[in-house]
């Protein structure tokens, strides 16, 4: 390997929380949610409202802000904020 | 250093006081153990002495042994000393957490009184439940006698504290776990002379938050800071290369121990009339003081026998060993446990040392005292004499061992 670990001076596996510290974990995505802006409560609203997306989302990246944004960078795409939408605002593709 | 500040402090001690003499010694911070026969005197003892003041630790009496490993391993990566001690059926229990001890690099000691395997129930002395957990990443030490007990769990600690490997300090029960014997007690001075307060290689601190020990994929990634790390594969190497490298901690840290002490541990295996020996016993543990007698019996014989004992069973001192047989024409390995299917695990081991070494000793290996069977000088020795013939025919191994047993 031209690049080794060397660097990595820890004795076990070892890290600090950070984002990206698990490396860029969107690249394990297979499928990526897509939000439809004009069915989404808040969006539609424009009140902070609903939010279940941002609740449920097991990666935390979801922003609790109108209109939602998601991190694809680290979006595994498991689809569990297409499933707890209740406008059905969010699918994957 | 000062040779032997203070005057020899002898007492009779079996094993298993040695044992908690030497944890106690070493100021264990936490020590979490679940009685189990025959290693039952070293929780009493431990938390006699936690109880009454004599030693300012945590006892955590757990549920089980998977439980005590959980704990240590806990324990150490806060920062503690930990100590723990089984058995038999208590050290399968420990299994998988022996696993993680190891891979999260922490310096736990643990004492093992060998003790023989079900099916059936025995409570007897063999080797297979420490040999059985060769390769879990743990140092293994074994102890002839309960002064070698006591000194090797002081050791142990610097050793683990320095490689960062835990150590497995295994004596043999009842032989040495319930037998007493004279046992030299170093003072509480001397020993914190001899070794310094653990200084952990990481630690776990609110109020510096880590993850530990988390998934890893199966190739290195890149952490927040940018660089690269070790993935499962690379931390495994460098278990490894622990490992490797812990033969010169063990001798070094072996030779300061006896230049404060008096005892000299500066070795991988004790060596017994080995000089001019061309038959050579090899036995692990209490064994190698039993083949001793049998090498008297053999040198009135006029037989140069010599007794190579293992005390260091991993990291295995392959060199070493092939450098120390290499005037044997005959070697007879007796191991107290097997490898079912194959041999006794400390033949298998000699037989690999002397590949490509030019060492052409005929080899046999005897399978003795499974579940506390009576090993006897006298029939060790008549094994030596029966494997005498391979001299004559030239037959240098034999697929599989045989057993000194009634069948």
């Amino acid at each position: 390997m031209a690049m080794g670990t060397r660097d990595c001076k820890h004795i076990c596996d070892e890290s600090s929380p950070a984002i990206g510290e698990a490396g860029k974990t969107g690249e394990w995505r297979s499928l990526t949610p897509v939000v439809h802006h004009s069915e989404c409560i808040p969006a539609k609203q424009k009140k902070p409202s609903c939010f279940l997306c941002w609740l449920y989302c097991p990666e935390a990246v979801i922003t609790k802000t109108i209109p939602i944004q998601i991190n694809l960078e680290y979006c595994k795409g498991c689809g569990i904020c297409m499933q707890v939408c209740p406008a059905k605002a969010i699918t994957m593709a | 250093m000062k040779k032997n500040a203070n005057k020899a402090n002898i007492r009779l001690l079996d094993g298993n006081q040695a044992a908690a003499e030497g944890a106690k010694l070493s100021r264990v911070q936490v020590i979490a153990a679940y009685p189990i026969t025959p290693q039952t005197p070293v929780t009493e003892a431990l938390s006699e002495f936690v109880e009454t003041g004599n030693l300012k630790a945590e006892y955590v009496a757990v549920e089980s042994e998977h439980s005590a490993m959980a704990v240590c391993t806990s324990a150490s990566i806060i920062g503690a000393r930990t100590f723990t001690a089984t058995s038999s059926h208590g050290l399968a229990y420990m299994h998988e957490m022996l696993h993680w001890a190891a891979g999260a690099r922490l310096p736990v000691v643990l004492a093992c009184v060998n003790r023989a395997i079900g099916a059936p129930w025995n409570v007897l002395n063999d080797q297979q439940d420490s040999v059985s957990q060769r390769d879990t990443g743990w140092i293994q030490i074994y102890a002839r006698n309960n002064q070698e007990i006591l000194d090797s769990i002081i050791q142990a600690y610097k050793i683990a504290e320095t490689a960062y490997v835990p150590v497995m300090v295994c004596f043999d029960g009842y032989v040495l776990s319930h037998t007493e014997m004279p046992v030299d007690i170093p003072s509480q001075e001397d020993v914190d002379r001899f070794l310094p307060p653990y200084k952990p290689h990481t630690i776990l601190d609110p109020a510096n938050p880590k993850n530990y020990n988390l998934v890893t994929l199966a190739d290195p990634r890149v952490n927040a800071e940018g660089i690269l790390c070790h993935g499962y594969m690379e931390l495994r190497y460098l278990l490894q290369e622990a490992l490797q490298n812990s033969a010169e901690t063990i001798m070094q840290i072996g030779r300061e121990f006896g230049e404060l002490f008096g005892r000299n541990y500066d070795t991988m295996f004790w060596k017994d009339s080995m000089d001019d020996a061309d038959i050579v016993i090899v036995a692990m543990g209490s064994l190698a003081m039993e083949a001793k007698v049998a090498m008297d019996l053999l040198r009135e014989n006029g037989l140069k026998v010599g007794v190579l004992g293992l005390r260091v069973f991993r990291p295995f001192p392959k060199d070493a060993l092939a450098k120390a047989l290499e005037k044997a024409r005959l070697i007879v390995v007796f191991d107290k446990n097997i490898s079912y299917g194959s041999e006794g695990a400390t033949c298998s081991e000699i037989k690999s040392a002397l590949y490509g070494s030019g060492v052409n000793a005929a080899i046999r290996n005897f399978i003795v005292g499974l579940g506390g069977r009576d090993i006897k000088a006298r029939e060790l020795a008549d094994a030596v004499r029966q494997s005498l013939l391979s001299l004559k025919t030239g037959i240098l191994n034999i697929e599989y061992p045989e057993w000194i047993c009634y069948i």
